[in-house]
């Protein structure tokens, strides 16, 4: 077994001082009838060679070299190489979470790194460690906003991303908190301001919308927070295409920020692990969940960085804690980090018109079903989805998402994404096949 | 003497924010194959932002050794020993990070056919079998994205069933040994908490928690084997009081190291638990993440479990959505599959026969530190040790030294600190988890290293006190860390 490194020699001298005989000793004290009388159901062990295979095999049943249009919260940008490179160093891999400060720096550094980052990017005050991913970031955003109204209501823009809003129902259905939908506006897209005006009242915690919302249509972030405010209500504002922040006004006017990292450079990995994020204004820091790294000095003065303001946490508040959360997405989060160092200021904007210069292109062959203003995805209206995206499987490309699944009545329409990586050519196939 | 370490130079370096330098980069983007899209005309220059004040500026070269450099300031198992009780900290093999980077695997978009996606539904299922094999139980989700989010997601299956059959009921009860996520867990699943003590055996007190379980209550949150690392012996007698109330077990799988082909859950009366893939199961911890927190139930829980669930249709995988009990999605799409793919290859690369050794490994090595420990520190409970062993600090704090300090100076002899403080009901508790990934060598000289620092404690206790003295930055200040938070770089005007 060769990841287990002591011979059956050095087994035997240590049971000797143990005074054991056998190995099965080690567990004598249990009782009997909790012990398994036969060995586990599962096949002997196999070479490093056997699973590349089976994982080889395993891949080449997924759609392997195709072209992709679907966004819909994943998004498919180009990797730079740096980013493996970094985190495939076993320093970053196989770390644990940096509670020894003095032995954890160059994780507490670059964690320190993305909180600034994060700032810059969304306009917040203060960013955490990352979270599970952006649909569990976006429940955590709604409980913090109830802990900082003491508000049991919440507003939730129908064209936030489906699986999101799921999210939030889950988390929410044992809190006695009470989440109802204010719809999207049929010809623009954005979200039907006037429901969220008269749906909006005393007991809201907050609004939550998202932008480039589901349909890839920006929301009027300013005039949503005033009216959130008006009622004393927070704007949680959710973003799941993070390349957008490089050249959109970021969400100032918004109290909490939860977004999804993976378009920085995380492989979509059929929904995961991806990393998700919580950023806020200075006056609701203590009401973050998850980890924090903040800046210090050593007993020589030295600058150092460390885990901080960890009376929030679970490990020493316990239920008092503002979230049970323990983890964060450190390893994902650094791929993110490398991202935002290696494309940089201008690299960001650049990638950032690429992508709407892209999506605007293949948009502009395609009959809009919305008319509000869109970064890289789109809501197209066809007349068979199905048929289309069967076509475009033929020659290897795949299509939009219809929208059926998630709104019964968009049935007529199919949303698509582009990316830097897509190819004039390929989206020349799309207009056309679509077209027909 | 310190045999594991020297001293040696490593590099410095400032933050990105402070090597960067106006126009320098380090990307280039292929020339657009499209007429370039004027963002004020296509969006309104209301929604355009100007530049991304302080956002860093450097060059691949920069980028490459910024983060090489910051790199070589973090300890790591590829260096050593990482004792974390608890944690699990053990060798991440390198094949299953080739496998999850296999481009039919990565660039899976959730979204895609499921025609187009069996190869990865048959790995999910694939593990499906193995984890319920290791396990004893009857049905379980991948969804979960970690250990807490595993938790969360079992409360919540437990409240919906005791809802269906009727009444939620009130209070979930667990021991004042548990993990700090478990009474988080439960408040936010919408119970109350109800903390049991634990014996002098440091177990569960059979006597009291009959006394304690009554109708209102929903389950025990039970980490088995417990914190301080011993099995509780009495688990069939607890799941059976518990049941004979209606109420539930579930079991915190931190620590399944302990157990993996000798026992399972399934079959000493847990009807729900949860895994940590990143413990068990070798996924690499990363600085603190991702993990994946798998949740196994048995049969009366399943119609609860989160959608969607797999389901075969022929020889077709499919998922199903038509769920109507479901407690809902904990998390979009279908857990952190790249996670999942890296667990499969640790359980194919053991097989049965190798998880069996492997669990067999961390019970050795825990015995063995704890044989060589125990006359230096105080064990904490007499009861046999499983895969971690807890001291207490007593004698050394009669000296002034707690084990804080005891950890600080042990980074000096080159090792990682064990876990510190924790669980809660020892007092200075030094719990210590080798995992089966240490051989003799390693052990030998951390147990030379702690009974090094016992005697230091004795006759020179301030260089205990002071440690660390060797690493990059001495003893960090944490409290002034939290008393004026600084959480993000400004640049000194």
């Amino acid at each position: 077994m060769r990841y287990l490194p002591k011979s059956d020699l050095e087994r035997r001298q240590m049971l000797e001082t143990l005074g054991l005989a056998r190995m099965e000793d080690l567990y004598a004290h249990l009782p009997n009838e909790a012990l398994l009388d036969r060995p586990l159901n599962i096949p002997p062990g196999k070479s490093e060679y056997e699973i590349a295979d089976y994982f080889r095999a395993r891949g080449a049943e997924n759609a392997m070299g195709f072209a992709n249009f679907l966004g819909a919260g994943v998004y498919s940008h180009y990797r730079p190489v740096l980013v493996d490179t970094v985190v495939s160093r076993g320093e970053f891999l196989t770390s644990y979470t940096p509670y020894q400060a003095e032995i954890s720096q160059g994780t507490l550094t670059s964690i320190f790194e993305f909180q600034t980052m994060l700032c810059q990017l969304t306009g917040m005050d203060v960013a955490n460690a990352s979270m599970y991913d952006g649909s569990s970031a976006l429940p955590e955003a709604a409980l913090m906003a109830r802990r900082i109204t003491g508000r049991h209501r919440l507003v939730v823009a129908r064209n936030v991303h489906p699986e999101h809003r799921e999210v939030l129902r889950t988390y929410t259905q044992y809190e006695r908190i009470e989440v109802e939908e204010a719809d999207y506006n049929a010809e623009s897209g954005c979200v039907d301001v006037k429901q969220v005006e008269s749906k909006t009242d005393d007991a809201t915690a907050a609004v939550l919308i998202q932008s480039p919302n589901f349909f890839g249509v920006l929301e009027n972030v300013g005039q949503l927070a005033e009216i959130a405010h008006a009622k004393g209500a927070l704007l949680v504002f959710l973003f799941t295409e993070a390349v957008s922040l490089g050249l959109l006004e970021p969400p100032r006017d918004a109290d909490i920020v939860a977004g999804e990292l993976q378009s920085f450079a995380i492989p979509p990995s059929y929904g995961g692990p991806f990393a998700g994020i919580l950023a806020t204004k200075e006056k609701f820091m203590r009401q973050l969940p998850g980890r924090l790294v903040g800046q210090t000095k050593d007993a020589n003065g030295n600058r150092a960085f460390c885990l901080t303001l960890s009376a929030r946490e679970q490990h020493i508040r316990r239920e008092k804690a503002t979230s049970n959360i323990c983890t964060n997405q450190a390893l994902i989060a650094l791929m993110a980090t490398v991202f935002m160092t290696v494309y940089g200021k201008a690299g960001l904007r650049e990638l950032a018109v690429q992508n709407l210069s892209k999506a605007h292109y293949l948009g502009a062959k395609l009959k809009q079903r919305f008319s509000g203003a869109y970064f890289n995805e789109f809501a197209a209206v066809t007349t068979d989805a199905q048929a289309a995206n069967r076509k475009l499987e033929q020659r290897k490309i795949i299509g939009g998402l219809p929208l059926k699944r998630f709104y019964p009545e968009l049935e007529d329409s199919v949303l698509l994404c582009c990316t830097e990586t897509s190819r004039r050519e390929q989206m020349d196939e799309v207009a056309r096949v679509m077209a027909e | 003497m310190i045999t594991k370490v020297r001293s040696h130079l490593s590099q410095n370096e400032p933050l990105l924010f402070e090597i960067s330098s106006p126009g320098k980069q380090g990307y280039q983007l292929p020339e657009l194959d499209v007429p370039e899209v004027d963002p004020a005309a296509a969006l309104g220059a209301a929604y355009v932002r100007s530049e991304i004040e302080g956002f860093p500026e450097v060059s691949e070269v920069d980028a490459i050794r910024h983060f090489t450099r910051l790199s070589t300031w973090n300890y790591a198992i590829d260096l050593g020993l990482y004792p974390l009780g608890s944690c699990t900290m053990k060798y991440n093999p390198r094949i299953n990070e080739q496998v999850a980077r296999t481009e039919g695997l990565a660039w899976i978009h959730p979204y895609q056919a499921e025609s187009l996606a069996q190869g990865a539904m048959e790995i999910l299922a694939s593990l499906e079998r193995a984890l319920l094999e290791i396990t004893g139980m009857e049905a379980i989700t991948l969804q979960p994205a970690a250990g807490a989010h595993g938790e969360l997601t079992g409360m919540m299956l437990v409240r919906a069933m005791l809802e269906a059959r009727g009444n939620p009921r009130r209070t979930v009860i667990v021991p004042d040994s548990a993990h700090g996520t478990n009474p988080a867990t439960v408040r936010m699943a919408g119970y109350e908490i109800a903390n049991i003590a634990s014996n002098d055996q440091g177990m569960i007190d059979i006597a009291a928690l009959e006394r304690m379980v009554t109708e209102d209550t929903a389950a025990l949150m039970l980490t088995n084997p417990n914190t301080v690392g011993i099995f509780e012996v009495h688990i069939r007698e607890i799941a059976a009081i518990l049941h004979a109330r209606g109420a539930q077990l579930y079991m915190d799988g931190a620590n399944m190291n302990a157990l993996a082909g000798i026992a399972r859950p399934g079959d000493f009366g847990v009807d729900v638990m949860h895994l940590n893939l990143h413990k068990t199961f070798s996924t690499p911890h990363g600085g603190g993440g991702p993990g994946s927190g798998p949740v196994a139930v048995k049969q009366h829980l399943e119609a609860f479990l989160p959608k969607p669930r797999l389901a075969k249709d022929g020889s077709q995988w499919r998922w199903n959505y038509n769920r109507p009990q479901s407690i809902g999605r904990v998390r979009a799409f279908y857990g952190n599959f790249g996670v999942l793919v890296r667990a499969l290859a640790y359980i194919q690369a053991h097989g049965g026969p190798g998880l069996k050794a492997a669990t067999m490994d961390a019970l050795l090595n825990a015995n063995y530190l704890r044989k060589l420990l125990e006359p230096h520190y105080q064990i904490a409970y007499p009861a046999p040790s499983m895969h971690e062993c807890v001291f207490s600090d007593s004698r050394q704090a009669a000296r002034g030294v707690s084990t804080g300090a005891i950890a600080k100076r042990l980074i000096d002899y080159g090792f990682h600190p064990y876990t510190v403080n924790f669980p809660l009901i020892v007092h200075g508790a030094l719990m210590i988890e080798p995992t089966e990934t240490e051989g003799k060598r390693e052990l030998d000289a951390f147990a030379e290293a702690l009974i090094a620092i016992a005697q230091e404690v004795e006759q020179q206790p301030a260089l205990v006190l002071e440690a660390p003295h060797s690493t990059r930055v001495s003893r960090v200040d944490e409290t002034g860390a939290a008393r004026n938070p600084v959480l993000k770089f400004t640049a000194r005007t």
